[in-house]
């Protein structure tokens, strides 16, 4: 006999609590929804120290990535030889390339100012290690990318990686010079892998709030202090992320939870 | 069809370099090094944009 659905309102004398916990769909949905607190997905509010050039580097390589997305995914339609023949090809070819250009001197300059204002500090320690990693995972993507032009550059691009990965041992694991699967590598695995890590570092800091300067005060510590078995998947404690009186804000007059 | 072929077999020309000793780095990869750091130094002392009245109430 199947479990009744926790929708059903047949089932209205039952606790919720009990109800709740009694599918793994119900489960997932506490888990979804408890990854940001509420509100905090696109807030409309930010600390004041927030209104810096600084600040923009991050949603300004977010915003490169969407396009390096867009424009890959028309260029899947044409395949790897086709901004040799068509204009279109080769406009979204360059759309491409200097999305990706765009991309990675945002992330550097995201990357200097977060290390400068040591960006790890008031457990955001993950939220750097997973931007690390998607600088790392990034690289190898942009590589491969390299690798599958399909023209002279490339040719001389692989056979070049051919030989450092065979003296460094991975050769075997995988062939930089097969073209099919360095495509698949770039469109299809890699992606992925960016795709996720980036979504876990939006998480992250929208959980853990942006970085304050230092000596700035941090809206997420000068509240009580979190509950230190939270993890990414538990359900942030109400409030955690409410602004403190001490720290003024910018954005329009609707509060956090709005 | 030729023109196609010639296109794809032209080298590419890695354009001109500069050198002190064993550090080697091409004008475009230098330019675009030296732009970066210019604009990091400029978000850091530019003043953003303040609000507009009306959205600070």
């Amino acid at each position: 006999m199947s479990r009744p659905s926790t929708s059903d309102p047949s089932l209205g004398s039952e606790p919720a609590a009990r109800r709740g916990r009694d599918t793994w769909t119900a489960a997932l949905t506490r888990w979804v929804e408890g990854l940001v607190p509420k509100g905090q997905w696109l807030p409309d509010r930010q600390p004041v120290y927030v209104a810096s050039w600084i600040y923009v580097f991050g949603v300004a390589c977010l915003a490169s990535l969407v396009v390096i997305i867009a424009s890959g995914l028309v260029l899947t339609l044409g395949g790897v030889t086709w901004w040799h023949s068509s204009t279109v090809g080769h406009f979204f070819n360059s759309v491409h390339l200097w999305s990706v250009e765009l991309f990675f001197a945002t992330m550097v300059i995201h990357l200097w100012g977060k290390f400068f204002m040591a960006s790890w500090r008031g457990n955001r320690g993950l939220t750097w290690a997973t931007g690390a990693l998607a600088f790392f995972g990034s690289l190898g993507t942009a590589f491969t990318g390299y690798l599958i032009q399909t023209n002279f550059d490339s040719q001389w691009i692989s056979t070049q990686a051919k030989d450092g990965l065979n003296a460094a041992g991975f050769g075997a694991y995988f062939n930089v010079m097969n073209l099919g699967q360095m495509v698949l590598w770039h469109v299809s695995l890699l992606p992925l892998v960016v795709g996720g890590i980036v979504a876990v570092h939006i998480v992250l800091v929208r959980r853990r709030g942006v970085a304050p300067p230092i000596g700035a005060a941090d809206p997420t510590t000068s509240l009580p202090a979190p509950d230190p078995e939270a993890t990414l998947g538990a359900p942030a404690p109400e409030g955690r992320r409410t602004e403190s009186a001490s720290v003024r804000t910018v954005g329009s007059s609707q509060g956090p939870g709005a | 069809m030729m023109t196609q072929l010639l296109a794809v077999s032209q080298p590419v020309p890695a354009g001109p370099v500069v050198q002190w000793g064993w550090v080697t780095i091409t004008v475009a990869n230098l330019v675009v090094i030296l732009a970066m750091i210019l604009i990091f130094v400029l978000a850091l002392v530019l003043p953003f944009p303040a609000p507009r009245e009306d959205e600070d109430r």
